[in-house]
């Protein structure tokens, strides 16, 4: 079999193993879907009167604002939930036969990666409607909208390639919190409730370099229909995906020095 | 009675020691609620621009969110300890001691308490550190511990009743999401008055969690609430009361079946 096409093949079947598992297992796949709608819900619902705070411009509205956020995270922590499934493929021994039994290893991340960006699709699918339904007012146009599911897209990636970097480092479940906290406090390290000019203290000045800020404001843009710092926000998230890429495959050199 | 005693306390001690020898059980109940309270004291610092905000910090406001995930992990472990003794048998072979049914629950319980009164200690020592003024006194204080140990002794209950009803750690696990939403469809963030959705004001309102974070948080931004602290102490009094109830029912279930 030619390179390119054992690499497509074990992707594929990596792939759609994990989705198979996901889809199939209630308790795999209800956090991963109940958590971001759940988030939504209490920010957007509780914390609405936000939006009067003197100094609060997002004319779209905090329903609007949130979405943002909670699909992003949404993004960032379906790779995580990935990554413990690369975790308990290794525990389970599992990991163990499918890098013997595979001629190009870099198709196992690759294939993780794409089921994690599946199963993220139909978290965002969901996560969309019941923003629409929540009355989410939409400034953007259809390209605006591309580009703001394409860089959640780009930070699931991100996402995946960083847990299953430490899951075939670890290759444990208890590795669960590392894979989780860095991610976790990032992304609230963030502008999460108000926008970065109404942040003080520390918390601002962490979130002014905090590279998912960028993320965050260019993709309120976007779904505000007021595109700014586009091309910044996605030379961050391609830069992100390219670091976590080598840290992944890193991993995989770790995983394969321990045999598995 | 003196053999009571003496079997709660070596069930109680046997409780606190596990817990303490899991680092993944004993450390997140300090680190998570401190993240957390970090971030969104923070974060929605400007909230107190709100008009009507009854505080000028919002770390001084949130500040009683820590004492009530604090008693959520509580649940969580006092409900997978017991899970895990009926899972490897070691009920079982309680039972064939002397060992009475009611010094079980309390021993366990009074771990988990011990656990929960030195959670509160912290959390109030960071506030404190953090510049955060109680203004209800050093009696308020006493007091805020007072209440945050009778909410861990509620919710440790509860996690006692669900760890008897099924007997397996991951029915319990299963719990945590539930009482996590309960937490954050409350009146954690915003006081009930300034929550503008009002499918959102109505359900903060009839969940009781809101009543036990208004409580603590009364004691911490506004002095002596006679009414806040009224529902707050009711509140934990009554989830204690049904739980422990509920736990001796299943107690007695679980005994027979075993």
């Amino acid at each position: 079999m030619r390179r390119g096409a054992s690499f497509r093949s074990v992707a594929l079947a990596v792939a759609w193993r994990v989705l198979h598992n996901v889809f199939t297992t209630p308790s795999l796949l209800l956090p991963s879907l109940i958590f971001p709608l759940f988030f939504f819900t209490a920010f957007a619902g509780g914390l609405s009167r936000v939006d009067n705070i003197p100094g609060f411009d997002f004319p779209p509205g905090y329903t609007t604002f949130q979405f943002v956020f909670v699909l992003l995270q949404s993004a960032a922590f379906g790779g995580v939930f990935t990554g413990f499934g690369v975790a308990r493929d290794f525990e389970s021994g599992f990991a163990r036969r499918l890098l013997l039994a595979a001629p190009q290893r870099g198709g196992l991340i690759a294939g993780y990666a794409l089921a994690a960006v599946s199963r993220w699709a139909v978290t965002a699918t969901i996560l969309t409607v019941v923003a629409v339904a929540a009355h989410m007012k939409v400034g953007g146009d259809g390209v605006d909208l591309f580009g703001l599911y394409g860089l959640a897209l780009i930070v699931s990636l991100a996402g995946t390639l960083w847990a299953t970097g430490v899951a075939m480092r670890l290759r444990t479940m208890q590795a669960g919190p590392i894979m989780q906290m860095p991610v976790f406090l990032t992304l609230f390290f963030a502008p999460v409730y108000v926008p970065l000019d109404l942040l003080s203290g520390w918390l601002h000045a962490v979130a002014k370099v905090n590279p998912v800020t960028r993320l965050l404001e260019a993709g309120r843009s976007l779904i505000a229909g007021n595109p700014s710092e586009v091309g910044l926000a996605y030379g961050v998230a391609f830069a992100l995906v390219a670091g976590f890429a080598l840290w992944a495959l890193r991993g995989l050199g770790s995983a394969e020095r321990a045999g598995g | 009675m003196t053999a009571l005693a003496a079997q709660v306390g070596h069930i109680a001690r046997r409780s606190l020691v596990r817990t303490l020898r899991q680092p993944a059980s004993a450390i997140p109940p300090f680190i998570f609620p401190m993240a957390l309270l970090a971030v969104t004291a923070a974060g929605l610092d400007s909230a107190t621009r709100l008009p009507g905000f009854p505080s000028d910090s919002f770390l001084a406001f949130f500040l009683a969110f820590p004492f009530i995930q604090g008693a959520l992990f509580a649940t969580m472990n006092a409900g997978t300890d017991l899970a895990r003794d009926i899972q490897t048998g070691f009920l079982n072979r309680l039972s064939l001691t002397p060992m009475r049914g009611a010094a079980l629950v309390t021993g366990h319980l009074a771990g988990v308490v011990t656990m929960g009164a030195v959670q509160a200690c912290f959390y109030l020592a960071v506030g404190l550190a953090a510049g955060v003024s109680i203004a209800s006194g050093v009696l308020g204080a006493l007091t805020i511990l007072g209440l945050a140990t009778l909410i861990a002794l509620a919710f440790g209950a509860l996690g006692t009743f669900f760890a008897l009803r099924t007997g397996s750690g991951e029915s319990v696990q299963g719990l945590f999401p539930l009482l996590f939403v309960g937490l954050f469809l409350s009146s954690m963030n915003l006081p009930r008055n300034l929550i503008e959705a009002d499918w959102f004001r109505f359900t903060a309102t009839i969940n009781p969690i809101s009543y036990l974070i208004e409580g603590v948080r009364s004691l911490i931004i506004e002095g002596w609430d006679a009414q806040a602290l009224a529902l707050g102490f009711g509140m934990a009094g009554m989830i204690a009361v049904l739980s422990l109830t509920a736990s001796a029912w299943a107690l007695r279930g679980r005994l027979t079946r075993t």
